[in-house]
């Protein structure tokens, strides 16, 4: 999630708790229950305010011309509300459980007069709780303790929070277990792990060194003589630095699972909205984490050297750049930042903000362009020395062959882009997947009416360090004007032969898309829930959805952490699924992209052929042939005369390869003739 | 630390294993006790390990073990955060005010499409707004006190927040016509944004204030937001200066 580009329905709110929130609505709205007025085209909208719900969520605007919208026909288009008992529907996935958000990051109770609701409440200001409708003091203020990104080591999950992190054992991932609630407070709760440490995006200012809960405390009343001072200067007294204040990146060692230690908390200028794990390939000493900031740059009396200043009046503004830092992992708590990477200048004319045309919807939307003075999201390919960096109003693409100062080597814009958010390449990285947070994610922008190439993927072909656009990808189904829906985080699922990316979409559930012609993306499989509210909009749905190790896994904001397998459809085979299942990573940083290498298991040659049929590669006589083939030798556990029978078909499949039609299927023949000739057990 | 940590255990197994000589010299009594207690402990032993809650401290520092029974817990409250939306509502609401004249006002087309945009955006913040107020029981706009003090001189017929145009500067608006009113309205719109920009710096420069999760993000938003149509403006104002001269 980015900060909030033009909130439209936001509730600030995720219904933690499975309250009606039609009562809450209800009594939200008295006393004056008027129905909305119709948003933006009248001028007496904006004197209508004062008896307005600003709870009852505002219609689509209508298509602009020559646009699509979303099948509003699709399954899942009218499913029925609420939290833990909303109606779901998949196709080519199934949902194996959820796992409901833990107690630490919830206000703990169902009960409106319960006097923890009341106590937490008072926390909000002495004189806010009266007023307030009943249910609705259950469900403030709860994007506090929304749930956020993923990482993975061995058998643990790691899912960030506003409020810390959760850490679950998934050894049995349909038996998925809470083993440590990690608190400290501080927003978003982007997380990495590397070997013993784990890493945590903190931003807001709620964010303690020491991960404390309480944040910092308003000034005290001024007194007389401050008040004097205050009306003759016309301002407020500058307030002192916290020197206990952290936004940056925390580091824990986890070497301990149930007890892990912070050993360094780096500070940076504006927070570190998101990070990313970079793993040099020459350097076995360190490892590199990418900030990329987005919000306010704090004072340089709370930290040194930062300055909010546009970079015609300071060359060292913290905008318009990137942090850079080191972490030597026999020493972790000397992590320091090495370099501020000038990623947005212009080459030619050294101004720092070359890149400021910004993205917008056209001149049609309603949507703000959005200045390029930050990255949003990096994702790193160490494998094939590049990134690609959704940068606010750009997407970009840069050279990290030397991790401490990645050149920009291309630079994209779209017109139907409003917020690029993320990225995340093919495997054999010829392609590029970006998102577009069009709204923020806490606004429905999958309503009928929303156009299907705003708020959408877009697909780029990635040659010679350039990156050229070749086609969009939106989740194709309607959701609700209460769904916050919009593309976000997802990872490659590794099915050999395709190009397969698993994804969330907030309360739009989760999209599998087949991108292996770029041209052409589709569907091939989804999950989705009905909105937590009817009526309201609260904020919830899936933040990431990424495969490991042969599971999905999904971060809901508001209910939990979902499983999910694969199953077969017309899309997918078993055998493809199964295929998907060899390879085993030990850890995953999903921005940190590795390289899927497949075992020469005969399963993988059978989700080839299973491939090789579905295009019509091969001839039904060759397929079948070759299916005995391989049937012959897993019954046979591999023996000598089954592998020699296989390594005899190598050389005519190879030269299929040579004749295919198209290089997909050329390189499919070609990774089965390598098995034939050299079948693993 | 809080909790026992049943890791900390000796499993029973290895208990009966190690008392195995004991058992045998001390009789039917000693068995039937440690069975009772093999028995408690293994069936504890079976159960999941429970979850356990941790707060780190700062770097370097030990974590401690908090209670299974921890709920969350929001930052202080600060008054500033409130006044801080109801002055930026007054303050949205003079920029849909003054993109209410262009219809009627200007035939430029690039000024009447951003000034849809900024309406819009504009609009759709002062709900949100409103929904954040209402939610916490706070009045959509502050008493004349508080605008005192956010800086403002007491007693003043109309606070102005930070950037607004004065009630001259309006009128002139309202007045002019074409490309005299285009040009008063971009430098007129440019000094309200930047006036929000230094409402964002102001309210983070205020001690206790943006913890607020939808704060936070709206108020982030909105600087970079304002950032950005602030250059599109400059950049009209650039390209118009010629046209205008000739």
């Amino acid at each position: 999630m980015n900060r909030v580009p033009s909130i439209f329905y936001v509730a600030f709110v995720a219904m933690i708790l499975s309250f009606g929130v039609n009562r809450l609505y209800a009594q939200a709205q008295t006393p004056t229950p008027t129905p909305a007025p119709s948003p933006s085209a009248s001028d007496s909208s904006e004197q209508a305010d004062e008896d307005e719900n600003p709870f009852a969520p505002e219609a689509a605007p209508t298509l602009p011309p020559g646009m699509k919208g979303s099948d509003a026909n699709d399954p899942r288009a009218k499913l029925s509300p609420g939290l833990y008992n909303a109606g779901q529907t998949a196709q080519g996935i199934k949902h194996l459980e959820l796992v409901k958000k833990p107690d630490a990051f919830q206000l703990g109770s169902s009960n409106p007069d319960d006097p923890k609701v009341q106590k937490i409440l008072g926390q909000l200001g002495p004189r806010s709780t009266a007023k307030i409708p009943k249910p609705m003091q259950l469900v403030i203020a709860q994007l506090a303790f929304a749930n956020s990104d993923l990482a993975f080591q061995g058998n643990h999950l790691f899912q960030g929070n506003f409020y810390g992190v959760s850490i679950y054992d998934i050894s049995n991932p349909a038996k998925t277990k809470l083993v440590t609630t990690l608190v400290c407070p501080g927003g978003q709760g982007d997380v990495s792990v590397y070997k013993n440490l784990l890493f945590m995006s903190v931003e807001m200012p709620n964010g303690r060194l020491d991960c404390g809960t309480q944040g910092f405390p308003p000034a005290p009343a001024p007194t007389a003589a401050e008040e004097a001072q205050m009306k003759k200067e016309k301002k407020r007294p500058a307030p002192p630095a916290q020197k206990d204040r952290f936004r940056g990146v925390r580091i824990f060692d986890i070497s301990d699972i149930r007890n892990p230690k912070q050993v360094a908390a780096v500070q940076t200028c504006r927070g570190s909205h998101t990070h990313t794990l970079v793993v040099d390939p020459n350097d076995k000493d360190n490892v590199y984490i990418y900030v990329s900031g987005t919000s306010f740059v704090r004072k340089p009396e709370e930290m040194a050297g930062c300055s909010d200043e546009e970079p015609e009046k300071d060359p060292n503004t913290a905008l318009f750049r990137i942090d850079v830092i080191k972490v030597p992992l026999a020493a972790p708590q000397e992590a320091k930042i090495v370099s501020n990477p000038r990623v947005f200048m212009d080459a030619r004319t050294g101004a720092m903000n070359g890149l400021t045309n910004g993205g917008t919807h056209g001149k049609k939307g309603p949507e703000k362009p959005k200045d390029t003075n930050q990255c949003h999201d990096i994702t790193v390919y160490s494998a094939i020395g590049l990134a690609a960096g959704a940068c606010s109003g750009n997407g970009i693409l840069l050279d990290i062959k030397d991790p401490v100062n990645p050149k920009r080597v291309d630079a994209v814009n779209d017109p139907n882009y409003s917020y690029w958010h993320s990225a995340s390449f093919s495997n054999d990285g010829t392609k590029v997947v970006f998102t577009d947070e069009w709204g923020g994610g806490l606004a429905a922008r999958c309503r009928a009416n929303d156009p299907n190439v705003w708020g959408a993927d877009a697909i780029f072909n990635l040659n010679n360090d350039k990156l050229s656009f070749e086609s969009y990808y939106k989740m194709p189904a309607a959701q609700g004007d209460t769904e916050n829906c919009v593309a976000h985080n997802g990872s490659l699922v590794p099915v050999p032969g395709r190009d397969i990316e698993v994804q969330a979409w907030y309360q739009g559930g989760i999209s599998v898309m087949d991108f292996t012609d770029a041209a052409h993306p589709f569907e091939i499989a989804y999950f989705d829930r009905g909105p937590i509210d009817p009526k309201m909009l609260v904020l919830g749905g899936d933040w990431s959805a990424y495969w490991y190790n042969g599971y999905i896994y999904a971060s809901e904001i508001a209910r939990g952490l979902d499983v999910f397998e694969l199953t077969p459809s017309k899309f997918l085979t078993q055998n493809e699924i199964d295929a998907a299942k060899t390879v085993k990573v030990n850890e995953l940083n999903v921005q940190d992209q590795q390289k899927i290498e497949w075992p020469a298991k005969l399963v993988v040659a059978r989700a080839y052929l299973d491939q090789l049929s579905r295009s019509q590669a091969l001839p039904v006589g060759r397929i079948a042939a070759l299916e005995n083939a391989i049937q012959s030798a897993e019954k046979s556990h591999l023996s000598n005369d089954a592998a020699a029978k296989l390594k005899s078909m190598a050389p005519s499949v190879q030269k299929d390869a040579e004749a295919a039609k198209n290089q997909t299927d050329s390189k499919r023949l070609r990774a089965l003739a390598e098995i034939l000739e050299h079948p693993a057990a | 630390m809080m909790v026992t940590n049943i890791r900390d255990r000796i499993s029973c197994k290895n208990q009966v294993y190690a008392a195995r000589p004991f058992v045998t010299s001390c009789g039917l009594f000693a068995v039937g006790i440690l069975a009772v207690f093999c028995s408690t402990a293994g069936a504890q032993q079976a159960a999941p390990r429970s979850p356990v809650v941790v707060q780190p401290g700062a770097p370097g520092k030990p974590s401690k073990r908090l209670p299974s029974s921890t709920t969350g817990k929001l930052p202080p409250a600060s008054q500033a955060n409130a006044e801080f939306m109801q002055g930026m509502i007054m303050h949205h609401a003079q920029a849909v005010e003054m993109t209410a004249l262009i219809p009627s006002h200007t035939e430029n087309k690039e000024l009447r499409t951003l000034g849809a945009r900024i309406r819009h955006s504009q609009a759709d913040e002062i709900r949100f707004m409103k929904r954040w107020l209402t939610a916490r029981g706070e009045p959509l706009s502050a008493p004349m006190p508080a605008m005192a003090g956010m800086g403002m001189p007491p007693h003043h017929s109309m606070p102005l927040m930070p950037g607004m145009l004065t009630t001259e500067q309006m009128e002139a608006l309202r007045k002019a016509r074409g490309a005299e009113f285009d040009h008063l309205f971009l430098t007129g719109m440019i000094q309200h944004h930047e006036g929000a920009l230094t409402m964002v710096k102001d309210l983070f420069d205020t001690a206790g204030s943006g913890q607020d999760a939808e704060l936070f993000d709206f108020a982030t938003d909105v600087d970079s937001g304002q950032r950005a149509e602030i250059r599109i403006m400059q950049a009209m104002l650039e390209k118009k200066t010629p046209e205008e001269k000739q």
